[in-house]
């Protein structure tokens, strides 16, 4: 695999110019998490009112992908049902992000849908 | 030298060498050549092929006693200088007066949680030597940390992610003006520089085989002889041993106290060829063309306008810089593609990332099979990186 693949204008768009991306003054639910081996730090704060998403915002810093999948992740989770994100998986990721990703920078697309578990079950 | 002694740089531009070397056809031959003619436990047998193995054992710790000047006694193998490291760690104890210990706060991470875990079990205490904004330490930040409450000092000779390379004659002599124990971290200094453990002067010195042309899995230490005869060994096993009964056992004489169970023989022949490799070029050669290969690269690098570059004026091969609104793992991913491999990450110094303000750096290395032509590589794929990013 080629890693230009990773690299194609959606994913560099998204990087350049991410959704969602700030802080929420009231957050509901809150967490912060790192990759150690990158050295990427995203926080996904999050208003959940009766079991559904109204506002998510993230901030940090992090490579191109794990930027691109949060900026993703986030558009595709506002309006949905709690119980429905805590099922999303590595799948949902990578049907979001639409490109190949080798077993090193996997971490990095799934930060952020596993800082956004963290953050559900607190 | 040349590049075609390395079969594997056929292949690729390497620019990660602080991190381990590629081979020469000669060094992998060795240690095929020792499997095939000479493979015996070593020190045990009475036959022929045991002896010949002991003997290629022994040589190969004379070629490396003699590459920086210390005594063959005074060599142990271990498995790369974190092995040392935590060797020093875990037997210096007897030996030490005062209850700190001085660090810098650029070390690798092999040489300093050896030292928190050390710190956690005997009760002492850490104090950092500061580095200043040109990246070098800070030497008046030295004289404070290190007082007459200073056990030991242990420094890196080269940091491993900036290149920096450190006065270790006047660490050495403040640690000295305190009866403060000293431990140089040369897995960046050995393999690039002259390392003169007698003009030195230091305690401890540890490095690793395969950043110096060797195989993956021989490092060594040295200790100075009467120190190391003080110290009780930290592995306990066959070989490392003179007699055995059922209750007790009375340890072996230097260095094979501190070797327990069966040695890495191949290895060490893998190293006492690499060390040969590096001697017939001469290493004082070897730090002149480094020196000018990293000339040529700041300069170039230098053109790229979104590139920070962490770098000090006294500096060997290394070079760590960050391109503006790029993470270096992306700079890597896309340089990997035109085969050109260089390190993005925190490079094993999280403290010092964090001083720095970055969560990481790219970071490129040079051995002595690089060219000015790897450098135009890799400064045309950054253009082109930035092209994507900036554009």
């Amino acid at each position: 695999m080629d890693n230009k693949d990773m690299y194609r204008e959606h994913i560099i768009d998204s990087y350049k110019h991410p959704h969602n991306f700030g802080n929420l003054p009231h957050p509901t639910h809150a967490c912060r998490e790192f990759n150690p081996f990158c050295g990427d730090d995203i926080t996904m704060q999050l208003v959940v009112k009766e079991g559904i998403i109204e506002k998510v915002t993230f901030n940090g810093k992090g490579c191109a992908l794990s930027v691109a999948a949060a900026s993703m992740l986030t558009d595709k989770i506002k309006g949905m049902n709690v119980e429905d994100i805590k099922k999303m998986s590595k799948e949902d990721i990578l049907e979001l992000l639409k490109i190949p990703i080798g077993p090193v920078r996997l971490k990095c697309a799934l930060l952020s849908l596993e800082t956004l578990h963290k953050a559900l079950e607190r | 030298m040349n590049k075609a002694d390395f079969p594997i740089l056929q292949h690729v531009v390497y620019l990660d060498n602080a991190a381990t070397t590629q081979k020469p056809k000669k060094v992998i031959d060795a240690i095929a050549h020792f499997y095939e003619t000479s493979n015996a436990n070593a020190h045990r047998g009475v036959y022929q092929l045991s002896m010949k193995a002991s003997q290629l054992y022994d040589d190969a710790r004379k070629t490396v006693a003699d590459f920086i000047h210390a005594d063959a006694d005074e060599i142990i193998f271990t498995r790369n200088a974190t092995e040392s490291i935590n060797l020093v760690a875990a037997a210096v104890f007897p030996l030490l007066k005062g209850k700190e210990i001085v660090l810098t706060v650029m070390e690798h991470h092999s040489n300093l949680i050896p030292w928190q875990q050390f710190a956690k079990k005997n009760g002492f205490t850490l104090q950092f030597i500061q580095m200043k904004p040109d990246f070098t330490l800070d030497y008046q930040d030295a004289e404070k940390k290190i007082n007459d409450k200073t056990a030991l000092v242990a420094f890196c000779q080269v940091s491993n992610a900036l290149g920096t390379i450190n006065d270790a004659e006047k660490i050495i002599a403040l640690a000295k003006k305190h009866h403060a124990l000293t431990l140089i971290d040369a897995a960046q200094s050995a393999p690039h520089m002259i390392v003169d453990v007698k003009k030195l002067d230091c305690d401890f010195l540890a490095f690793s085989g395969h950043k110096m042309l060797g195989p993956m899995g021989i490092g060594v230490l040295y200790g100075k002889k009467e120190l190391l005869e003080k110290m009780q060994p930290y592995q306990f096993g066959g070989d490392m041993i003179k007699s055995v009964s059922l209750e007790h056992a009375e340890w072996n004489d230097l260095p094979m106290k501190f070797e327990a169970g069966t040695v890495n023989v191949a290895d060490a022949v893998g190293l006492a060829e690499a060390i040969k490799y590096l001697e017939h070029i001469g290493m004082d050669v070897i730090e002149k063309k480094e020196k000018e290969l990293l000339q040529y690269a700041l300069q170039e690098l230098k053109k790229i306008k979104t590139l920070k570059i962490y770098h000090a004026e006294k500096s060997s091969g290394i070079i760590s810089f960050t391109m503006e609104k790029v993470h270096p793992h992306d700079i890597a991913s896309l340089l990997d593609d035109e085969r050109i491999c260089i390190r993005a990450g925190h490079h094993c110094a999280m403290p010092l990332m964090h001083i720095l303000g970055v969560p990481a750096t790219a970071r490129i290395s040079f051995y002595i099979y690089n060219t000015r032509e790897d450098v135009d590589m890799l400064v045309k794929a950054l253009l082109h990186v930035e092209a994507m990013f900036h554009g």
